[in-house]
């Protein structure tokens, strides 16, 4: 339902990405790993049309993403995305947060909307939080409401990029927990992340990305438990053995 | 005291015309400064270098040229190229202008301090520019360009007194004239600075009020 055609992408005389092909099919739960600064967010954000690319090709369910064509609105609804830092708005409460993008965007009806948000809520785990404003949350529980956030718009599919890296250690778990079961529900998900138990679990192939081109792609239990690829190899021991 | 009463009844009259005219000169030039400065703040975050530059370029000559200079060129050098204008509308306009470069640094700085997450996290959920606007980066602004518009405002009311120099027969400007006719300085000058005072207060609550709003998450 996603697919990149040799996408290259450049900041002014700087080529991050080199020529990236690769798809992700319905349902499929990619994680991308690779070393900082080898292009990993940069490839979410030209899927959602938050960053464009100089040339080759993504399409989403065979709908061309431009970013500066109207057609982005709709590719957007279809592809949520949830970030490093959460992003909420600070001005509007949890429930207010989550029903935005269907009630003024999608112009649901508010009634509908705010049903569908206190269930995706409850499946988080923030029922009782409907009524907070995000800074008063911890980092786990924004992050979770990110998530309820991003699942309102009933989107296809749904990006994250790292999202758990900006949380202390022991609020990692019940973030992940919520997406593992989003991904045991059918969810497509496509998975930038550094925590490769959950890639390992949970993902049904890994791409290694480093230098802006993929070295090595395959089912998860390949690439990181038997890396064909050096640089893999190295990384992987690097991530696995910070020591 | 018995005399300034006296005297504040002879003479009260007179300046309220004065104040007339102060509201006037402020609410008028309040307005277009508002405006203008909206207009060169969202050219100045442009991501479209030209527009930006154009608009840093404006900022930075209004703020490079006295006040009072400004109107003298308005009041005085228009004429010369074919427009001419009432010494009101000349002080309103230079006022306004003047104003618009202060204006537009304040809301620069209000809509530049939301967090660009927040917009890419509203664009991400479809939201177009002007939704995002709207619904994310305006409501935020807004709170945090309040209280400095405030002391915009203030200051304006203070310096509409400049207008006086080109005839606008402003509060302070009927003052000293009273005072020059009747050489009771004390009683005419305390009674503008009371009548300034009265005029600023609601506008000082209005900053007190905001700048307590803005505390609050
Ligand atoms: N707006 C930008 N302007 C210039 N260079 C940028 C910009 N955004 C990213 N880059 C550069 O592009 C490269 C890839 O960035 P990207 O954010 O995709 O890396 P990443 O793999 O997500 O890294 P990390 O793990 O640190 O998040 C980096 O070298 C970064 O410095
Ligand atoms: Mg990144």
């Amino acid at each position: 339902m996603i697919e990149l055609k040799d996408i290259r992408k450049s900041y002014g005389s700087f080529e991050v990405l080199k020529g990236i092909t690769a798809s992700v099919e319905k349902g499929e739960v990619v994680c991308i790993i690779g070393p900082s600064g080898s292009g990993k967010s940069t490839i979410l954000r030209c899927i959602n049309g938050l960053e464009s690319y100089n040339s080759g090709e993504i399409l989403v369910e065979g709908q061309r993403v431009d970013r500066d064509a109207p057609s982005i609105v709709s590719i957007r609804t279809q592809v949520s995305m949830v970030f490093q830092r959460f992003n909420l708005f600070p001005h509007r409460t949890v429930l207010e947060n989550v029903i935005e993008g269907p009630v003024f965007v999608k112009k649901e009806p508010r009634k509908e909307a705010i049903e569908r948000a206190r269930m995706l809520l409850a499946q988080v785990g923030l029922a009782e939080k409907a009524d907070a404003h995000p800074p008063q949350l911890s980092g786990g529980q924004q992050q979770r409401v990110a998530i309820a956030r991003a699942l309102a718009m009933q989107p296809k599919a749904i990006l994250f990029d790292e999202p758990t890296s900006a949380l202390d250690p022991e609020l990692v778990g019940e973030v992940l927990g919520v997406m593992r079961k989003l991904a045991d529900d059918g969810m497509t998900m496509v998975v930038v992340t550094h925590e490769m138990g959950f890639a390992k679990e949970v993902a049904d192939r890994v791409l290694f990305i480093d230098g802006g081109v993929i070295v090595e792609q395959g089912p998860a239990k390949d690439v990181l438990n038997d890396p064909k690829h050096a640089r893999t190899q190295d990384f992987l021991r690097r991530v696995l053995h910070p020591l | 005291m018995q005399a300034f009463l006296r005297d504040a009844t002879e003479f009260l009259p007179i300046l309220l015309e004065g104040v007339r005219l102060t509201i006037l000169v402020t609410i008028g030039s309040l307005i277009l400064s508002t405006l203008l400065g909206l207009v060169w703040a969202i050219m100045r975050v442009s991501s479209i270098k030209i527009v930006s530059r154009t608009s840093a370029g404006i900022i930075n000559v209004i703020r490079g040229i006295p006040i009072i200079v400004q109107l003298f060129y308005i009041y005085f050098v228009m004429p010369d190229l074919g427009v001419s204008l009432t010494a009101l509308q000349a002080a309103i306009i230079g006022l306004g202008i003047a104003y618009s470069a202060y204006q537009a640094e304040n809301f620069r700085a209000g809509i530049e301090a939301i967090d660009k997450g927040q917009i890419e996290a509203a664009q991400s959920i479809g939201m177009g520019w002007w939704m995002t606007m709207r619904r994310v980066v305006l409501p935020q602004a807004v709170r945090l360009v309040l209280p400095p518009y405030g002391n915009t405002m203030i200051m304006m009311l203070k310096d509409s007194s400049q207008a006086s120099t080109i005839t606008v027969a402003e509060l302070a400007l009927q003052g000293k004239l009273i005072a020059s006719s009747t050489f009771k300085n004390t009683s005419v000058f305390t009674l503008v600075a009371i009548l300034y005072l009265v005029m600023s207060i609601p506008l000082i609550l209005f900053v007190r009020h905001f700048e307590k709003k803005a505390g609050r998450p």
